[in-house]
């Protein structure tokens, strides 16, 4: 069996004397949906802030395609292969799509910004240097749907518009590894339903960590789920086995959306 | 160095430091709570000093003079962050930065224009106008010890007020979560003025307790006010336990560097400042 | 506490062609303007070299300096060390020289600031300028408080042949001219590069930069460092054009001057930091010809800006475009 893309054991963040995030550990595989679930303050975005690098853990440790991250500052992690949406949209305000998603893409260039060739490129031509930039965007755009959408400023876009510029900017770094933090949050039902088509295309190529507060979209789409109550974890496994799990239904699944 | 000169050096850096502090705890409490980045404090110390060398003179007692001079500098804090401050809180720090450098202009000319360009003494008290002998030879100023004894007063007033009244609680809640206090029914706008006014007011009666020893000079601000704002990256924003030992230290480390070794000694302090740095970008105490 | 600043980027047709008859403008002016005004607008040339080098820091990076002047005044104090008492200097050595000088200072300096943010930044440039400022204050072997002087203009010649001779009032007027472009074109180049997208970026959102992988520390060391040396380009010439330079040259008024030109003319597109330049050069000289106490007037002017126009002259043009922007948006 292959290595997970992302392995996480017992993660444990602290704040003062209250534990966000306590002894959680967690796997993604490439082809893989993994999705997170619990109730609001349960720590599910603090875990997610753990591992892209955003908090440093108290304790436990984080491998990413087999190299220790822990504790790596969220550029690395991200240049290692990992990317990361946001709950609450994370965007370039003021720009336009294209510009988004250009400069997500042109992250992956080699970063040397004293190197005088990176002053003197006009990255509104299409060079050759510019034309691996180029296929990173395009397939973003595509992806994410947003082709007839490329020259709308960020700022002025719809809801369901800025979350789907969230995602692409997340892609045009080309990832293997997936954390999505409420990807459909405040999305209509016809955007919901392409969200969800997007990230089973996404599915086979990439190891997904998905946060999530729609059930229906959590078990359509995940393959595992773990469920999070306090900042620990209450259950562990396929939908199936954790929807039988007397404890879950208890503490979470009772309250239906 | 003997023990005499020691104390001496010692006194004066403590002396320093306290009113370095108590233009800082202004400066950081204006910036921890309210936002805004103010380039203009050192004005107040010399509104302060130049109050201290009108009133002395009007009054014929400087005891007078600092209490008019502080009830008139606060009236002015109240009224400056009712016309201008309070519009400024949510605005970008490079427009306070611009609004704050415009309103240093206007005050050194209201200056120019009120008491003119001249530097000015300011008589000690007769009351304070003796020294301590240490040795035979050197002895200790009566009146610096006072100036360190009101800041010292001062310090204490304001740990009082900000930790044990309802005051100071309700600056607290403000600080740590404004919307939430304000659903609580605390007057913010009322805590903003108050703070700013004693801003303002601290800074003022550091000028004017200052003055009989350091002169009543045009720009007096501004060498005061890098100092000040050395001492609160220090500390930390927002921490004034942080002003406190940031400026007891930059106050001991300027005294005896500038003994030690004083052909660097005008650079020893921002030495201190970048080591800090290194260690924590967001000073010693931030909050 | 702040918004991300949209900036006008893209020039519109009216600013264009503000630019370019000013340039003609500029072209023409020593043959129309006495000599007094030439000297003048000279000094407003090497503010506009000034300003611009601080837009890219501010505008562009979104950083506010408070110490930008401690570069153009190292550069200005290495023309004065350079220049003998009683002969020239080779220009072609001793700017570079220079430039690199305050770019080394800049580099220095920076990388104990860039670790620093929002008003921590502000207030840490201002004490390492204060310090430097210190420096050439208290030290009479660097000239104290009353100054160096430069006697001799740089001596262009190159193996013998003089190509111009920066000693003439036009001639210099023009070499400052055609730097003036230059920087102006190098630096529109810089914005639409990587360097420049990324820079945009940092301003508009550092924390989405770097979960994308952008080390932004890197990033913003760069331009402060560029930013220091294009600013000791501006101190050179300076230098070389008063005959003098003193500690107030890398004073906070200085860098507040500086901050004021880039925000007057609009920031983030050099454009608009060249008008600012040259408006508020103007707007001193004129308030100091209408009273002494000029300094009310100025502070009065820079509080209104600020409380009615904070995006400066070419940003108010700049509003309309962004709205009409948004507007074609919704309809797109």
């Amino acid at each position: 069996m292959a290595d997970a893309l992302l392995s996480a054991r017992q993660l444990t963040k602290r704040f003062g004397g209250l534990a966000a995030v306590n002894g959680v550990s967690v796997d993604l595989w490439r082809g893989q949906i993994h999705a997170v679930i619990g109730p609001n303050g349960a720590g599910k975005s603090t875990l997610t802030n753990l591992l892209s690098g955003d908090l440093p853990p108290t304790s436990g440790t984080v491998l990413l395609g087999g190299t220790e991250v822990t504790g790596w500052a969220p550029e690395r992690i991200s240049r290692h292969g990992l990317g990361r949406s946001y709950q609450k949209t994370n965007i370039f305000l003021p720009l336009t799509v294209h510009e988004n998603v250009r400069l997500a893409a042109q992250s992956r260039d080699p970063q040397q910004p004293w190197h005088p060739l990176r002053w003197w490129q006009d990255t509104r031509t299409a060079t050759i240097k510019n034309r691996a930039i180029s296929a990173r965007l395009e397939s973003a755009i595509e992806l994410s749907g947003l082709q007839n959408r490329r020259t709308a400023i960020a700022g002025a876009m719809s809801h369901g518009e800025q979350r789907q510029l969230e995602i692409a900017m997340t892609l045009a770094t080309e990832p293997q590894v997936l954390l999505l933090d409420e990807p459909l949050a405040g999305m209509g039902v016809a955007e919901a339903e392409r969200m969800v088509e997007l990230l089973q295309r996404l599915k086979p190529a990439h190891a997904i960590m998905l946060v999530e507060h729609d059930m229906d979209a959590v078990f359509a789409l995940a393959d595992r789920l773990t469920v999070m109550v306090n900042g620990e974890v209450i259950a562990h496994g396929t939908p199936a086995e954790v929807r039988a799990d007397t404890g879950v239904q208890a503490a979470y699944l009772g309250e239906d959306h | 160095m003997d023990f005499a000169t020691f104390l001496i050096q010692l006194l004066n850096s403590v002396q320093y430091g306290l009113l370095l502090f108590m233009l800082a705890a202004g400066l950081t409490l204006i910036f921890g709570i309210m936002g805004v980045v103010n380039l203009a404090h050192g004005s107040f110390y010399m509104l302060g000093a130049y109050l201290a060398y009108s009133l002395s003179g009007h009054f014929g007692s400087l005891a007078l003079a600092i209490l008019g001079g502080a009830l008139l500098s606060v009236v002015f804090g109240l009224a400056l962050e009712w016309l201008l401050f309070r519009h400024f809180y949510h605005r970008d720090h490079l427009d306070q930065v611009l609004l704050t450098f415009g309103l240093i202009y206007i005050f050194e000319e209201l200056r120019s224009i009120l008491w003119g360009d001249d530097v000015h003494g300011v008589p000690i008290p007769q009351m304070l106008d003796w020294s301590i002998p240490l040795t035979d030879t050197l002895s200790y100023p009566a009146y610096r010890l006072f100036i360190s004894g009101v800041c010292i007063v001062l310090a204490v007033a304001l740990y009082l007020l900000i930790s044990k009244t309802r005051l100071g609680m309700k600056i607290r809640a403000g600080a740590f979560n404004r919307s939430m206090a304000e659903s609580l029914g605390v007057n913010i706008k009322l805590i903003h003025a108050v703070v700013f006014a004693l801003g303002v007011g601290l800074a003022a009666v550091a000028g004017m307790v200052a003055a009989p020893v350091s002169s009543v000079y045009p720009n007096m601000g501004s060498s005061v006010l890098i100092m000040c704002f050395v001492v609160v990256v220090i500390g930390g924003i927002g921490s004034v336990r942080g002003a406190l030992i940031a400026a007891l230290l930059v106050g001991f480390v300027d005294t005896f560097g500038k003994v030690l070794l004083p052909s660097v000694a005008g650079m020893l302090v921002y030495m201190l400042m970048a080591a800090v740095l290194l260690w924590k970008p967001e000073g010693l105490f931030k909050q | 506490m702040s918004t991300p600043r949209s900036n006008l980027e893209v020039l519109p047709r009216s600013a264009q062609l503000v630019l370019v008859l000013g340039l003609v403008a500029l072209l023409a002016f020593p043959f129309v303007g006495s000599d007094f005004y030439v000297q003048m607008v000279t000094r407003m040339m090497i503010m506009a070299i000034f300003a611009m080098s601080l837009d890219l820091l501010q505008g562009v990076t979104g950083l506010v300096s408070l110490g930008h002047a401690a570069y153009f005044g190292v550069a200005g104090y290495a023309l004065a060390f350079l220049t003998p008492a009683d002969a020239p200097v080779s220009l072609w050595w001793t700017l570079p020289l220079a430039v690199a000088g305050a770019g080394l200072a800049a580099l220095v300096i920076g990388f104990f600031v860039v670790r620093t943010h929002g008003i921590y930044f502000i207030m840490v440039t201002m004490a390492f300028a204060q310090m430097v400022f210190y420096l050439f204050f208290d030290n009479k072997a660097l000239g104290g408080s009353d100054g160096l002087y430069i006697n001799f203009r740089p001596d262009a010649s190159v193996f013998g042949w003089l190509p111009f001779d920066l000693e003439g009032r036009r001639t210099f007027y023009y070499f400052t001219l055609a730097l003036v472009v230059i920087v102006y074109a190098l630096l529109r180049r810089l914005l639409w590069s990587p360097l420049g997208r990324a820079l945009a970026g940092i301003r508009i959102n550092e924390h989405r930069m770097r979960a994308m992988g952008f080390g932004t520390q890197g990033y913003k060391l760069t331009a402060f460092t560029l930013a220091g040396a294009l600013a000791g380009l501006a101190g050179y010439l300076w230098g070389a054009q008063t005959g003098y330079v003193n500690p107030e040259l890398m004073g906070f008024h200085m860098s507040a001057h500086a901050i004021m030109m880039v925000i007057l003319g609009g920031m983030g597109n050099f454009a608009g930091a060249i008008v600012g330049a040259f408006a508020f050069e103007y707007l001193l000289h004129v308030f100091k010809d209408i009273t002494k106490h000029w300094q009310l007037l100025m502070g009065g002017f820079i509080v209104l800006v600020v409380v009615a126009a904070p995006r400066g002259l070419l940003g108010m043009l700049g509003q309309r475009r962004a709205d009409k922007a948004q507007e074609d948006s919704h309809h797109g």
